[in-house]
């Protein structure tokens, strides 16, 4: 007789777990929850406190305005860095529950987000509120097939920024020729200073040392993004020279040892610990190097920048590697579409003005600049910035993802001798050839 | 008791929740993969069906073999290491002085997640400012190598923090067997004039066999799909030098966007894997139980 009671209260238990669990299940489901009077927008961004505190600070800015100028809407906020952002974004969009609005990267980065439904068009938004305020370029870059699916936010060039101090120390001057880079990372080497930081582990960063002299050997023509786009072989002397001068630098000890192990946020530290000469990064950085409070005053004032040295009278020093950064996406499936279009539009046009002055990088929306006043250097880049002849976006964001991480092993094998320059242009050239 | 457990309609309900969580959690996804795996698929747009290619692809990659290889030579190095794992429990179990706060401190590894001690490490590795490069350093070695970037160091260099990561939790398992032993037993053995050596080399370890046979399959599975400190620490770089099994479904899948060619391989790691521990059952199968 006991055992029947056992039995029945075992069986009442379960059933009653199970009913729980069926209730629990009920609300979960993450994006954009509208409940009663308040809407939840969920917006996730990658600019988190520690190694972005000026765009932490200025998103947050935003995010509070917005609340209080839209009464019953909320943000609900998740920050990410970079490598981790673009693994969640992937693995939210396979279970489709992107954030209601989120950060994309442009052309080949958006494409199977874009194909597979999950980005709402936006042209609405910049035909009504936004119409004319973008920097030529950027927002065709968000586009595909002539619909916008993303609201650039930012604008990048890179350049070679160096350590003014060390320079001084052994009387260097700015190279404008790769021999005279060749030069200074000799001199460095014979001091025993780190010459230049890379972080191959991110082998975008060693992208752009390759992209660069691409560019600079090929002279006029952009070759690089002809390869990329099969109008010319990517066996194209200038590609594999530009394969070749890389290896030239390896050997002459231009980067800091293990620089293929290293992820770029350990070479910035050695840049910025001055344990390193020189480092290649995109103007995203610049706040690192004017205004960011948490950096010494001292490092601060000794950075410059140079641009990337030409080849052998060849290539134009004018010409940068760069594009758009992030923008913008407003999710399709969004629960609060309409709401979520409200705020990013909101965003890009409270942004402009806030990341000039407040974080001091290049937005993609136009500034008047000389209404502000601006750190030097920021008035420096914006002058080269409308000087520059070509604009070449970055190869991994224009490649295929596939293509791109093709790329981004052959970098590595490139800058670690694994492979030959000729070895490396032919694995490009039969994989971007198969994708046709 | 024999009443209860002899109606089905009771067994079934007993053993229907755990059966419910392994189905949706394990057996479906597992399905999925393989079905995935005979798509050409980026993850988010539409799904196109194409047979077995994917499998084919896989079988004829290179780079697929080499992240096999990878996963064989940590599983052998894991297998390798749990002698050692054994020697020091058997250490412990002797009633050494502070060998309760020495237990403690080996399972320390275990108590911190992957990716801090995947941090810690890269900390350690660091070319120029690491702990390990200063003190080779400071030992007179001129040209410490770059532990994470030379494509012939880096598996190993991962190794180590993989094996000190599980070092506890095997020492624990053994632990707890050794002290499973009957005093009398060892009592007897001492009385009889063995050495220490001895009791442990034919007394200890034969009694506790069949837990070290389990430790064996737990090892080699689980370093057959081990992902989380070679994922952080250098993703696999450079160019595949430590990349896995599970690192490169990952890189295929998530970062290449090309989903169906990933669960192809997600779905030949789990035959593989199937197939070694089979394999290894039959090779450890114990013949006759002791008994104590």
């Amino acid at each position: 007789m006991k055992m029947k009671k056992a039995v029945t209260f075992l069986t009442v238990l379960f059933a009653s777990i199970f009913l729980l669990a069926a209730c629990g299940g009920e609300d979960s489901g993450g994006n954009g929850t509208s409940s009663g009077n308040t809407k939840s927008i969920k917006f996730m961004h990658l600019w988190p406190e520690g190694s972005s505190a000026q765009h932490h600070k200025v998103v947050n800015e935003i995010i509070t305005d917005f609340e209080a100028e839209n009464d019953g809407i909320t943000i609900d906020l998740e920050v990410l860095s970079n490598e981790q952002y673009k693994d969640k974004i992937k693995v939210l969009s396979t279970s489709n529950e992107l954030p209601d609005v989120g950060m994309t990267w442009a052309a080949g980065y958006m494409e199977p987000y874009v194909n597979g439904n999950m980005f709402a068009a936006v042209d609405d938004i910049i035909e009504s509120d936004l119409s004319d305020s973008f920097v030529p370029g950027t927002a065709e870059a968000f586009s595909i097939d002539d619909t916008a699916y993303g609201l650039p936010l930012e604008l990048n060039i890179s350049t070679i920024f160096y350590n003014k101090a060390i320079f001084d120390e052994y009387s260097l001057e700015e190279p404008q020729t790769i021999e005279e880079l060749h030069e200074i990372v000799d001199t460095l080497n014979e001091n025993g200073v780190n010459p230049i930081a890379l972080g191959n582990r991110d082998a975008w960063t060693g992208s752009m040392w390759y992209m660069y002299l691409a560019d600079r050997f090929a002279g006029e023509e952009d070759v690089l993004t002809q390869a990329i786009n099969r109008e010319v072989s990517f066996e194209d002397p200038a590609l594999v020279q530009a394969a070749q001068e890389i290896q030239k630098l390896v050997e002459s000890g231009s980067f800091v040892q293990g620089f293929n192990g290293l992820a770029d946020e350990e070479a910035k530290s050695m840049f910025m610990g001055e344990q390193a000469a020189m480092y290649l990064i995109a103007t995203w950085d610049l706040p690192n190097f004017t205004t960011n409070e948490d950096v010494p005053q001292e490092f601060r004032d000794s950075v410059g920048y140079f641009k990337f040295p030409t080849v052998d009278g060849s290539g134009d020093s004018n010409s940068y590697v760069g594009g758009p950064g992030v923008g913008l996406f407003v999710s399709e499936n969004s629960d609060v579409k309409e709401e979520a279009k409200a705020f990013a539009s909101y965003f890009v046009q409270q942004w402009g003005e806030k990341a000039v002055t407040e974080v001091g990088i290049i937005p993609a929306t136009k500034v008047d600049a000389d209404s502000l006043d601006l750190p030097q250097m920021y008035v420096d880049v914006l002058n080269d910035l409308n000087e520059a002849t070509n604009i070449t976006l970055y190869a991994d964001v224009q490649m295929s993802a596939s293509a791109a991480q093709v790329h981004l092993d052959m970098i590595q094998a490139l800058f670690g001798g694994d492979v030959t320059p000729e070895g490396f242009a032919k694995t490009h050239e039969d994989t971007l050839s198969a994708e046709e | 008791m024999n009443k209860v457990m002899s109606n089905k309609w009771i067994i079934i309900l007993y053993t229907f929740p755990a059966l419910l969580l392994i189905a949706v959690l394990i057996v479906i996804p597992l399905i999925l993969s393989g079905y995935f795996g005979l798509m050409d698929w980026d993850g988010i747009g539409a799904m196109e069906f194409i047979g077995l290619d994917n499998y084919i692809a896989a079988l004829q990659d290179t780079k697929f073999w080499d992240s096999t290889l990878h996963s064989f030579l940590l599983a052998l190095f894991s297998a390798c290491s749990l002698i050692g794992y054994l020697a020091v429990a058997l250490i412990l179990a002797s009633k050494i002085k502070g060998a309760s706060l020495l237990r403690k401190i080996y399972l320390i590894p275990m108590l911190l997640s992957s990716v801090a001690i995947a941090q810690l490490w890269i900390k350690v590795y660091n070319p120029s400012n690491g702990m390990l490069n200063s003190i080779l350093l400071g030992l007179g070695i001129d040209n410490p190598p770059a532990w994470l970037a030379d494509p012939n160091i880096v598996l190993y260099a991962i190794f180590v923090p993989i094996i000190w990561q599980y070092a506890g939790f095997y020492i624990l398992i053994y632990y707890a067997a050794l002290k499973n032993i009957p005093e009398s037993l060892i009592e007897a053995a001492k009385i009889d004039g063995a050495t220490p050596l001895q009791i442990a080399l034919k007394i200890k370890i034969p009694l506790i066999m069949n837990v070290f046979k389990v430790t064996i399959v737990l090892s080699i599975v689980g370093s057959l799909k081990y992902f989380d400190l070679i994922y952080v620490m250098t993703g696999g770089g450079p160019n595949g030098a430590s990349e896995v099994m599970a690192s490169y479904m990952y890189k295929l899948a998530f970062s290449s966007y090309n989903f169906g060619y990933g669960s192809a391989i997600g779905f030949l790691l789990l035959i593989i894997t199937l197939i070694v521990t089979v394999i290894i059952r039959k090779l450890t199968v114990s013949k006759d139980e002791i008994q104590y």
